[in-house]
């Protein structure tokens, strides 16, 4: 079932065109994150761990729940600090104290949150408007356009007048995408943009990801695990797993790949590193029979 | 040993508490700091006063009428006892002003409007809502928090007066209306025991000190609250029974300051 | 709901409050009879002050003229030093006297002022010399128990002498 919806997707999508790509250098990439490590307390989510993302490129996060995918798109945008290591945006440092520093480096960043996380008192053309009223001088005519031109290019400039609770999932988390590229961002962050989609509403999303990035020339992050969909439009992709990288590479490298714990992952096999029991006494004992 | 243990416990959950009012306290500076700057975008604030005080307009005035009439009757049993049943408006008057005003309305706001600033920001945090704000270089206090706290403090004082107005009205219509106490001596009654300054003036005062406890409590407790459905039930409950203690706290307190006999 | 609505309803809130701010100041509180003309001070000495307090009126045929400013101890004359202001439309003469009242049976203290019959009439900063202290309750149960046991044995040789 799966596969035949993920066939007819690809359909629709442009297929990443670069075959090789090395790993950007620590200089060139626009975000660097160099031994980074993260946890709350007692709790270490991110030991260790160095990924580059080169300009221009579609990178992919994956790995199972609660490896710190999520940590990681909040330690680029400062949110939260690393315990050990730097972050680097365009040679700049994201985890400074300077406030105002840190405000102009997020001016120059776009997320999309997993739902969407719209202003809900606000309607779809306020949403979207928002980043252009709070971080710029332009008059409200020039902002209507690049409003509706922002709407137009993620096919919802009909819902503009609509109200937050008036749209559907699928149609918020592409209100909250125009959002994110209102200002025309470097990098584009991504989080779980496929998360609970229809097979439609998949392949928009990730078509327009492709495209947007394309066209304006930013960077794409996506943390992700939809293998499949990702490998379509990705370029590069990282593979994390209990607080480190296991494995980076293209996305021809990674279905290539012969470690046990990437072909879990990528083919979706049920037993493998990844254990399918909970660990628990055998089920002889607990039924009390004896072979 | 089991001294030893209780006592441990109870000194841990202590300093819990002691740090969570330092926690408290330096958020309330924090949102001290940023008022200038949210006092640039006032329509945020207006806002927040149409949706924490107007709403509450007629709740407040529903209970303020109420309040009056029991008051008149009450007070009426009382003192005819005692043959002064002119001074009922007095009586009325004096308890409003004073305590029952500032309040019983930081009370009632303290149920209506205060959860509903706890929910509605609990819920922006479980929306992400906040977080989105933050990566988008705004800051969530400036233009959320705020406006909310000036709108309170601001909206506090009016709702009391209306409370304490419309109570004495209610009293005048049981007492003068209804028992048939001497309309010019209800009133003049009233007019020489109440001192502008030091009942009305000081109830104002108590009801804007009022207006800044219940009001940080609710928009605190909402920022900090887990970012669930069950945490942000969870924490619009302890809004009300927060906002309540404080309330009731510091109505001792500046009572015990401003009605002290020299 | 435009902006526009908002705004409105919320300046008639913002109204609203204010009217019943200013209702019970007039209606309810004494703002009314409060005046801030202009006043001028009166000094006196009493042996025994009472329950007088600073902000109690000054009061003559019943009539507020004034409040008491400052009640302090005169270490020279061992009295009670009372400054009064006195409102500046009322003038007394040179000669009037002051007694400490109490308003009611068990009510506050206050001051009366007794106009005197002099042509001349007290000016500013001037002291009031003829003053009669509080009735002090103490004092009052004393008087009395003294005088009935007075009365006592005076009866007796009376009596006797018959």
């Amino acid at each position: 079932m799966r596969q035949s919806a993920d066939r007819d997707a690809r359909e629709e999508i442009s297929l990443a065109p670069t075959p090789e790509l090395k790993p950007a250098s620590e200089e060139t990439a626009l975000v660097s994150i160099q031994g980074v490590t993260f946890g709350y307390d007692a709790r270490v989510i991110l030991s260790d761990v160095s990924l580059q993302f080169p300009r221009g490129k579609v990178v992919a996060i994956m790995g199972n729940s609660g490896c710190g995918k999520t940590t990681l798109l909040r330690l680029i945008g400062g949110v939260v600090t690393p315990q050990s290591g730097r972050i680097l945006f365009s040679g700049l440092p994201v985890d400074t104290g300077d406030r105002t520093a840190l405000f102009n480096l997020r001016r120059r960043m776009g997320m999309l949150f997993q739902f969407g996380a719209l202003f809900t008192d606000l309607t779809v053309f306020e949403n979207v408007a928002f980043p252009l009223r709070e971080h710029t001088d332009l008059p409200e005519s020039m902002i209507r356009d690049i409003v509706l031109m922002k709407l137009d290019a993620v096919g919802l400039r009909g819902a503009a007048p609509l109200r937050i609770g008036e749209i559907s999932g699928g149609m918020a988390r592409r209100v909250a995408l125009a959002r994110a590229v209102a200002l025309d961002p470097e990098i584009i962050m991504y989080d779980e943009p496929f998360a609970g989609l229809d097979p439609i509403s998949l392949a928009v999303t990730a078509n327009l990801i492709r495209k947007l990035n394309d066209a304006t020339g930013a960077t794409s992050l996506m943390v992700s695990h939809e293998v499949h969909v990702c490998f379509e439009i990705c370029d590069y992709a990282y593979l994390l797993s209990g607080g480190r990288v296991v494995v980076h590479g293209t996305p021809r490298e990674l279905q290539a790949s012969e470690d046990p714990e990437v072909r879990q992952f990528i083919r979706g096999e049920m037993d493998g590193p990844v254990r399918f029991h909970y660990p628990a006494p055998p089920i002889g004992q607990e039924l009390g029979i004896h072979a | 040993m089991i001294a030893a243990d209780v006592s441990a416990a109870v000194g841990r959950r202590v300093l819990t508490w002691v740090a969570l009012l330092g926690h408290a306290t330096i958020f309330f500076a924090d949102l001290l700091r940023r008022i200038p700057e949210s006092l640039r975008r006032f329509g945020l604030t207006v806002t927040q006063v149409h949706a924490i005080g107007n709403r509450s307009v007629v709740i407040i005035a529903a209970s303020g009428a109420t309040v009056g009439l029991v008051l008149a009757l009450q007070g009426y049993i009382t003192l005819s006892r005692y043959g002064s049943s002119e001074q009922l408006g007095l009586l009325v008057a004096l308890a409003l002003l004073r305590e029952l005003g500032p309040v019983l309305t930081a009370l009632l706001f303290a149920g209506r409007a205060g959860t509903s600033l706890t929910a509605e920001i609990g819920l922006m945090k479980a929306g992400e809502q906040l977080a989105a704000m933050e990566m988008m270089a705004i800051d969530p206090r400036v233009r959320v928090l705020v406006p909310r706290l000036i709108a309170g403090v601001i909206s506090m004082p009016l709702l009391a007066a209306i409370f304490s107005a419309v109570g004495v009205l209610a009293s005048y219509f049981i007492g003068v209306g209804l028992i048939g106490i001497d309309s010019g001596s209800f009133w003049s009654a009233m007019q020489n025991g109440v001192d502008v300054f030091k009942d009305l003036g000081n109830g104002v005062i108590k009801s804007i000190v009022f207006g800044i406890a219940s009001t940080f409590v609710a928009v605190y407790i909402g920022y900090e609250s887990q970012a669930t459905p069950e945490g942000v039930a969870l924490a619009t409950t302890r809004t009300v029974v927060v906002s309540s203690l404080s309330v009731l706290l510091l109505d001792f307190i500046l009572t015990a300051l401003m009605f002290s006999t020299r | 709901m435009t902006k526009r609505q908002t705004e409105t309803l919320v300046g008639a809130f913002v109204l609203l409050g204010i009217l019943a701010i200013v209702f019970l100041a007039l209606k309810a509180a004494n703002l009314v009879s409060f005046s801030f003309d202009a006043t001028y001070p009166l000094q006196a000495r009493f042996d025994n002050v009472g329950g007088l307090k600073t902000n109690a009126p000054v009061k003559s045929a019943g009539v507020t003229v004034g409040r008491i400013a400052s009640i302090t101890f005169d270490n020279k004359s061992f009295r009670g030093l009372v400054t009064m202001n006195i409102d500046r439309h009322y003038e007394f003469p040179a000669d009037s006297s002051l007694k400490i009242l109490t308003a009611g049976i068990l009510g506050d203290n206050y001051v009366g002022i007794d106009p005197g019959g002099d042509e001349k009439n007290l000016q500013p900063g001037d002291t009031i010399t003829l003053t009669q202290s509080a009735v002090v309750l103490e004092d009052l149960i004393g008087k009395l128990l003294y005088s009935k046991a007075a009365e006592a044995p005076a009866a007796k040789p009376g009596a006797d002498a018959k």
